[in-house]
């Protein structure tokens, strides 16, 4: 069975924002009145579909999903050129830019409705789903 | 938002802008706007603009662009339009000219590849040139934030942003995004001075203790062609000046503000004030207030106008003021509307 992947909402601040909260199909994300609330995730409701990453102006939701048996998956919004390929070795940073180790592509893809922005999801060493939170490419390096 | 509520209302408008397009900062805003749904939220800035001008042009409101307001006088207008020059006559005239970015002066700050971070953004943007290619980022409020997002997307590379507070002013969402970039952020620092023979080539930045002070032994001198300065913005009133409108100090607002009505009334009859020129605020704000100047002027000239709509707007702005962000401007504002009601007493 392959493991459960759900949305991590990381928005720390009251800020005047929702979209994320009106794009969920599922409605599991709620900011409701005032629009500073800050957003809360119902998990019993996410499907994991991304819509809500993709919508993010604050690019601050991730798709994680990891169980023991297997390595872990992230998934974070991208919006460099190029776009990430699949099967490519890219190494997986932390919140502050740091190194965690090599990761590898296992998707770069748009939910509906993304108007450009990438969702990429990578596949890492098992516990480490809950740090990763983007990438850098070796290869692309400037 | 004001030109198309009032031609929304059945009355004759001419938008008039300095530039060959209008739409102001949103036209090179390329990232995702935050707000909800009725402000766009989750659309991209430039989208918003093209959006707006075409909902404009579809209302019949008539679209002078590459034309410069220089002086105002009773509601007539002077325009200077590349040779030409010539005056129009309003009824009522809403000034929406926005914001202009805060200089910053050190040694070397004269120095070419010292540029406002919203010039970068117009290079990357709109012309597609990148300024530089090794970029220090000074202030570490939204703008300073988004741009420096942006030149990364463009390929620049950001050495750093430097924040003399403490703290950074702008959310932690979008520092976040440059974090994870890599770039590195140093709050309670500030730059020094800038070196080169003809431009840029290095920068010197310092940490600075509780007065600003730089602290002897902290500097390091970075590489760098570029110096952005987000630095602050300052509301574009002249206009409002000129016409006689009576001003407030208020740092929350960016400085010198006019005084205004809930309606956005100006101490000056026939003359409404919104957006960034009316504080600096944010897009959300400033389409909100827009509206409401609109909304307004219209009545004033005798369209029917249903109140409810006012309402509504007045109600939608008050809800983007809340919360730590925007519970300062909450404050002046209301200061800036109490001062416009003690001008105007018995309304
Ligand atoms: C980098 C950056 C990121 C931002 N991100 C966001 C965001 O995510 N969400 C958000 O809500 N807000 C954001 N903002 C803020 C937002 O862009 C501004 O608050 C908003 O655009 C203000 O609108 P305005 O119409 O008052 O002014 P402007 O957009 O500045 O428009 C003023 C216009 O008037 C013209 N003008 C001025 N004087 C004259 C004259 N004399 N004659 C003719 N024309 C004149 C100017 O050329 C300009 O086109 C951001 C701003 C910046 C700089
Ligand atoms: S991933 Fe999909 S279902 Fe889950 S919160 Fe986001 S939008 Fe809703
Ligand atoms: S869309 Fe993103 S930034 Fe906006 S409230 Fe939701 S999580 Fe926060």
């Amino acid at each position: 069975m392959s493991p459960r992947r759900i949305a991590v909402i990381e928005c720390p601040e009251e800020i005047p924002c929702n979209p994320c909260e009106t794009v969920c199909p599922q409605g599991a994300i709620q900011v409701g009145n005032p629009i500073t609330s800050r957003p809360r995730l119902d998990t019993r409701h996410c499907i994991g579909c991304g819509a809500c990453v993709a919508a993010c102006p604050g690019l601050a939701i991730f798709l994680v999903s990891s169980d023991n048996n297997g390595p872990d998956e992230v998934t974070f919004p991208y919006e460099f050129l190029p776009r990430p390929e699949p099967g490519e070795s890219v190494t997986a940073v932390n919140r502050d830019g740091e190194s965690l180790g090599p990761a590898w592509v296992k998707a770069c893809w748009q939910p509906q409705g993304a108007d450009g922005t990438y969702l990429v999801t990578i596949t890492l060493p098992v516990g480490l789903a809950t740090k990763a939170r983007g990438i850098r490419r070796p290869s692309h390096d400037r | 938002m004001s030109a198309l509520t009032i031609a929304r209302s059945g009355a004759q408008v001419v938008l008039i802008d300095e530039n060959d397009q209008p739409g102001g900062q949103l036209c090179k805003q390329i990232h995702k706007f935050f707000g909800s749904k009725d402000h766009r939220a989750g659309v991209r800035g430039y989208r918003i603009a093209t959006e707006l001008l075409e909902d404009c042009a579809a209302a019949g409101v008539e679209i002078l662009t590459d034309t410069v307001v220089f002086s105002i006088q009773d509601c007539t207008l002077g325009l200077a339009h590349r040779d030409d020059c010539f005056y129009l006559k309003a009824q009522a005239i809403i000034l929406a000219t926005g914001a202009s970015e805060n200089p910053l002066a050190f040694p070397g700050s004269t120095l070419p590849g010292v540029m406002g971070a919203g010039a970068a953004q117009t290079f990357v943007n709109l012309h597609r040139v990148l300024p530089g290619r090794r970029v220090l980022m000074v202030g570490g409020g939204n703008v300073g934030l988004i741009v420096s997002y942006q030149l990364l997307q463009a390929g620049a590379q950001v050495v750093g942003v430097v924040e003399a507070l403490p703290r950074l002013s702008g959310y932690q969402v979008h520092a976040a995004k440059i974090k994870r970039a890599g770039v590195p952020i140093w709050t309670g620092h500030t730059v020094l001075e800038a070196n080169g023979d003809q431009e840029v080539q290095e920068v010197t930045v310092a940490a600075v203790d509780d007065h600003f002070q730089p602290l002897p032994g902290s500097e390091r001198t970075l590489a760098v062609d570029t110096i952005c300065l987000a630095v602050g913005l300052t509301p574009l009133a002249e206009l409002a000046w000129q016409a006689g409108c009576r001003f407030f100090y208020q740092s929350a607002l960016g400085g010198q503000v006019p005084l205004h009505s809930v309606n956005m009334e100006s101490t000056v009859p026939h003359i409404y004030v919104a957006g960034d020129m009316a504080g600096v605020e944010e897009a959300s704000t400033a389409l909100e207030e827009g509206t409401i100047a609109g909304l307004a002027a219209a009545t004033a000239m005798g369209c029917s106008v249903p109140q409810a709509e006012l309402e509504a707007a007045q109600e939608r702005l008050a809800s983007l003021r809340r919360g730590p962000f925007g519970d300062l401007r909450q404050r002046a504002k209301s200061e800036l509307i109490k001062r416009w009601t003690d001008c105007h007493p018995g309304e």
